[in-house]
C-alpha cells in the first residue's frame, strides 16, 4: 500500500475510487502520524475519534455506490472556525471552554462534502501575527530546519498550524484564514500552496471574526490542484454573511489546462524592496522566465501607492479587530475573570484573556477610531484603501495576473523580530495590498534556499478570476517541479 | 501625534481592558512607533477620494423583516460564565 499520509487529495481520491485503501485506513494513517508529530504543536485539539467515525461513514457510504466529492479526506481545520461541540480557541485565553453549539458555514460545506476532521490547529492568537508565536497555546513550529542548524523556525502565520500541519504530512489539506496574507506567508514558509479567494467568495459565518473588511477562508494544501478541489467544496453563496457573493462556484480543477499561452503578467515595480533577501530576487525572476517559456507575456507594471499598504493595513485591520473583539466581554463565552462589579470584571477580563499582540491591536484600534482622530486615521486610510484597488483596477486592463514573491525572506528562528513590532508586519509588504482590494491570490512553492528552507511565488488576479490565478500558479508548480519535503526531525 | 502615558491609559480604559501600570511605559514606546509610521498616509493625496466602503461591488442584500432564527436559549446559554433563570449573569450594577 502506498504511503498514505504522502498522497495528494487528489491521489487519495483517486485510490479511494479505485479501493486501494480505505478511508478507514487513510485516516489511521494519519491519526498515527498526528500523535507522533506532537512535538510540532500543529494541533490545538486533536479528534481522532471523530475523525475515524468519519471514515467510518465514507466507507459505507463508497460501498452503497454513494460516495461524496470528498469523502473521507481528512483535513485540518484552523481553530479559528467554529465547529460545534469541538472547542474553538482562536488561540486565545479569553475563548477558555468556549465549544460553539452551531458549525461554520465553510466547515459545514466540507463536511456535507464528505470530508472528515482530524482536529483544530494552531494560529496567532486571533489570527494577529505572521509568526504563530502569540498563541496562548505555544508558538506552532515549522517542520523545515535550515541545513546545519538546528534551531526551531517560525512557519508563518497567522495559519502556522495548518501550515506545519500540511507541510509534515500530518494532513492531507488544511483551512486557514487570510487577512493580510495569514494563508499565503505561512504557505510560502512551510513549502505548501496557500490561496486566498476573492473577498466574498467564501462565507465568513461562523469563522471568528479579526478584520471583517479583510477576512477571507481558503485552502492550504501541497499541490495546486488540491487546492482548486478544496477551495470548490469550501466557497458558495450564503446568506448568513451579506458580504458573501451570490455567484455560482466554478469548478476550478478545470481551469487547470497547464496552458497560459498569451496570458498577460504584470511585474510591479514597486515590489522590489528594501531588506528582500537576493533568493527572493532571484526566484521572482525565475518565475518571470517559467511563466515566459510556457508562452505568457510579462511586462513591467507600476502600482504606485503599494508603499502605502501596510500603513493603511495596520490603521484598517486594527481599528476592525477593536470593535469586533469587543464581544469578549466575559458574560456571553469563554473567560470571565471576576472584579468588584461590572465594570471592572470586564477590565479584568479583558487585560488577562488577550495576549500581548491583541492588547497592542485594540489598543491601536480605540485609538485611531477615538473622537477626533477618526477623521485622520480611518477614514484616511479608507481612502487611501480606494487608491490601492485603484491601482489594482488600471493595472488589470494591461494585464491578466501580477506575480510577485510571497513574502521578502524565508523562515526566521523562534523568537526572532518578536521585540520590534514593525519588523514584524513587514513580512506582510507583499500580501497585504490584495487583501486591501478583496483580490484572489495564491503562494505556490518555488525553490529552496542555499540552507534548504523553502520560498514562495505569489500570484493575484482579478477579482473572482481565481481561476486563472490557478492556472498560472498550476504552471509554475510544474515548472519549479517542488518536490523536498521537511525532514521530519520533529519525531522525539 | 504624540502618545504619552496617559493617552494610552485613556484608550486602555475606552476598551475596558486593564493595562498592569508595569506595561504602560514599554506599550506606550510601541503605540507611539506604530502610530508615527501609520502617519506617512498623511502625504498621499486623497482629495476627491472616496473611502473605500464595500470591498466587492455588490448591492447589501435585503430579506423580509421576519423571525428566521431563534427559541433555543439554552445552547445561547451554555457558554455563559454564569447563567441563570434563563439569562445571562453579571456582578451587581445597582447597589
Amino acid at each position: 500500500m502506498a504511503n498514505l499520509t504522502g498522497l495528494s487529495i487528489a491521489e487519495a481520491l483517486d485510490g479511494l475510487a479505485r479501493r486501494e485503501f480505505s478511508a478507514g485506513e487513510l485516516v489511521q494513517a494519519h491519526v498515527a502520524a498526528m500523535a507522533a508529530a506532537r512535538p510540532l504543536n500543529a494541533y490545538i485539539t486533536e479528534t481522532p475519534e471523530r475523525a475515524i467515525e468519519g471514515a467510518k461513514a465514507a466507507d459505507a457510504r463508497r460501498a452503497r455506490g454513494e460516495a461524496l466529492p470528498l469523502d473521507g479526506i481528512p483535513l485540518a481545520i484552523k481553530d479559528l472556525y467554529c465547529t460545534e461541540g469541538v472547542p474553538t480557541t482562536a488561540a486565545s485565553h479569553i475563548l477558555d471552554g468556549f465549544k460553539p453549539p452551531y458549525e461554520s458555514t465553510v466547515t459545514a460545506n466540507l463536511w456535507r462534502a464528505g470530508a472528515v476532521m482530524l482536529g483544530k490547529t494552531n494560529l496567532d492568537e486571533f489570527a494577529m501575527g505572521s509568526s504563530n508565536t502569540t498563541s496562548y497555546y505555544g508558538a506552532a513550529r515549522n517542520p523545515w530546519r535550515r541545513t546545519g542548524d538546528n534551531r526551531p523556525l517560525v512557519p508563518g502565520g497567522s495559519s502556522g498550524g495548518s501550515a506545519a500541519a500540511v507541510a509534515a504530512r500530518i494532513a492531507l489539506g488544511a483551512t486557514g484564514t487570510d487577512t493580510g496574507g495569514s494563508i499565503r506567508q505561512p504557505g510560502a514558509f512551510c513549502g505548501i500552496v496557500g490561496m486566498k479567494p476573492t473577498y466574498g467568495r467564501c462565507s465568513r459565518w461562523g469563522i471568528v471574526a479579526f478584520a471583517s473588511s479583510l477576512d477571507q477562508a481558503g485552502p492550504m494544501t501541497r499541490s495546486v490542484r488540491d487546492a482548486a478541489i478544496m477551495l470548490r467544496h469550501m466557497a458558495g453563496h450564503d446568506p448568513k454573511d451579506s458580504t458573501s457573493v451570490p455567484r455560482p462556484v466554478p469548478d476550478y480543477a478545470a481551469a487547470l489546462t497547464g496552458d497560459i499561452r498569451g496570458l498577460r503578467v504584470g511585474i510591479p515595480t514597486e515590489y522590489r524592496v528594501d531588506g528582500m533577501s537576493d533568493e527572493v530576487t532571484a526566484l521572482w525572476r525565475q518565475g518571470i522566465a517559467w511563466l515566459e517559456a510556457a508562452g505568457a507575456k510579462t511586462r513591467e507594471i507600476s502600482l504606485p501607492h503599494t508603499k502605502y499598504a501596510l500603513p493603511t493595513y495596520y490603521i484598517i485591520a486594527p481599528a476592525e479587530a477593536s470593535s469586533n473583539l469587543a464581544r469578549y466581554d466575559g458574560v456571553r463565552y469563554g473567560l470571565r475573570v471576576p472584579g468588584g462589579n461590572l465594570r471592572e470584571m470586564y477590565d479584568n477580563t479583558r487585560g488577562e484573556g488577550f495576549g500581548a499582540e491583541v492588547r497592542r491591536r485594540i489598543l491601536i484600534g480605540t485609538y485611531v477610531l477615538s473622537a477626533g482622530y477618526y477623521d485622520a486615521y480611518y477614514l484616511k486610510a479608507g481612502r487611501v484603501r480606494s487608491l490601492i484597488a485603484r491601482d489594482f483596477a488600471s493595472a488589470f486592463e494591461t494585464v491578466d495576473a501580477i506575480l510577485t514573491p510571497t513574502a521578502p525572506t524565508p523562515a526566521f528562528a523562534i523568537g526572532e523580530k518578536s521585540d520590534d513590532p514593525i519588523a514584524m508586519y513587514l513580512n506582510d509588504v507583499f500580501t497585504v495590498p490584495a487583501s486591501l482590494a478583496g483580490l484572489p491570490a495564491i503562494s505556490v512553492p518555488g525553490g529552496l534556499t542555499r540552507d534548504g528552507l523553502p520560498l514562495g511565488l505569489h500570484l493575484i488576479g482579478r477579482a473572482f478570476d481565481e481561476e486563472t490565478v490557478l492556472r498560472a500558479a498550476g504552471v509554475l508548480e510544474t515548472a519549479a517541479s517542488f518536490t523536498a519535503e521537511p525532514q521530519g526531525r520533529w519525531s522525539p | 501625534m504624540a502618545i504619552d502615558k496617559a493617552t494610552v491609559a485613556k484608550v486602555a480604559a475606552l476598551a475596558r481592558m486593564r493595562v498592569p501600570e508595569a506595561e504602560l511605559d514599554a506599550l506606550t514606546g510601541e503605540l507611539g512607533q506604530i502610530i508615527s509610521w501609520v502617519e506617512q498616509l498623511a502625504e498621499v493625496d486623497t482629495t476627491g477620494v472616496e473611502p473605500m466602503t464595500s470591498v466587492v461591488a455588490v448591492d447589501l442584500p435585503r430579506r423580509p423583516d421576519a423571525v428566521t432564527d431563534g427559541g433555543y436559549c439554552e445552547k445561547v446559554l451554555a457558554n455563559a460564565p454564569q447563567g441563570m433563570a434563563g439569562f445571562f449573569a453579571v456582578p451587581k450594577v445597582i447597589e
